[in-house]
């Protein structure tokens, strides 16, 4: 049942709906590990110069196989939609690939994204042949407006960048997920594994995080527990949960009672 | 006509043969073309072009790959 349970972004079929930041680890050994025990399918990657003073240094592509693992070109530390454009031209020419994390952020205390500049940037993308899953504030309206744009996921934050705080709004993530027609990742703000069990009850398509494995005591200890809650989550979002009630309802039958 | 002409690479000051290309200096560097990404002066210099791409005195490049990067600055 769960075996069959795939999405689908721009096209492409994943069965795993983790996808895992590559910033932040000890090694690239620790950050491939880490990988492996996510399970996921797609990493993020950010786009840099090549230190020309060294260019012998060890690489990410020598430990996560690009052949194996989607790489997500992502715009991290972007400020601008120039800049983020101008990354992922750059991206796409070094990859060979259309799928893309656009992010475009405002401020560097918040890292809330510049909705504005976002907005711009995924219009000129998908013009251009990008398929931009793009970050975003938790806004339906917002998130509706992306779409319409060419963006092919939406990736609203479920708390600030870094911040381990977990989702804060139910409703306005919940409210993405049913106004949305393209797949809708939490992005950033998942801080432990039930951060990413909630993101996936609410219906998220999906859960992209970092820091919460990278800064883990035991980064693949966490890494596993993620995976094992995206699937509970996703698990519990298509079983259908229980309503709520206000009082106590005894599991037992009360007939025949001594 | 000078033996040698001015770039900047990676914002850095560098200095190469006339005459050569952007392959050949993707080379110079230890660098392997295919796991690379060049822009030439804000443009794209598409990866079938760099060997026949010949680089002119002043020319601005950026050399940029892949590194881990998640869900914020690095």
């Amino acid at each position: 049942m769960t075996d069959a349970d795939t999405w689908t972004v721009a096209g492409r079929n994943f069965r795993s709906r983790l996808i895992v930041g590559t910033g932040k680890y000890k090694d690239f050994a620790q950050n491939a590990a880490a990988v492996e025990a996510s399970g996921a399918e797609i990493v993020t990657v950010a786009v840099r110069r090549v230190n020309v003073s060294d260019p012998k240094a060890p690489m990410l592509t020598d430990f996560i196989d690009p052949k194996t693992i989607t790489y997500l070109p992502n715009t991290a530390g972007c400020f601008t939609a120039d800049d983020a454009i101008r990354t992922l031209r750059l991206a796409r020419e070094a990859g060979g690939w259309d799928l893309v994390k656009l992010e475009v952020l405002g401020e560097a205390r918040t890292l809330y994204p510049d909705m504005r500049e976002t907005l711009k940037a995924t219009e000129v993308l998908a013009n251009e042949g990008f398929l931009p899953m793009v970050y975003c504030v938790d806004d339906p309206i917002a998130a509706k407006q992306l779409e319409a744009a060419g963006a092919v996921a939406v990736m609203p934050l479920g708390a600030p960048i870094g911040s381990g705080l977990g989702i804060q709004n139910r409703v306005t993530i919940r409210l993405i997920v049913e106004g949305a027609g393209v797949p809708v990742l939490v992005d950033a703000g998942v801080g432990t594994a039930s951060d990413a069990a909630v993101a996936m009850e609410l219906g998220c398509d999906g859960v992209l995080m970092n820091t919460a494995i990278a800064e883990a005591r035991d980064p693949l200890r966490m890494a596993r527990a993620m995976k094992l809650a995206v699937e509970a989550g996703r698990d519990a979002y298509l079983s259908g949960r229980m309503a709520t009630r206000k009082y106590a309802d005894p599991s037992s039958p009360l007939a025949g009672l001594i | 006509m000078s033996a040698e002409i001015s770039l900047t690479v990676n914002g850095e000051p560098r200095r190469i043969a006339a005459g050569a290309s952007i392959a050949d200096l993707v080379r110079s560097l230890d660098l392997a073309p295919a796991k690379v990404a060049v822009e030439r002066n804000g443009e794209i210099a598409p990866r079938s072009t760099l060997a026949d791409a010949a680089l002119a005195e002043g020319d601005v490049l950026e050399i940029v790959h892949f590194v881990g990067g998640g869900d914020r600055l690095q």
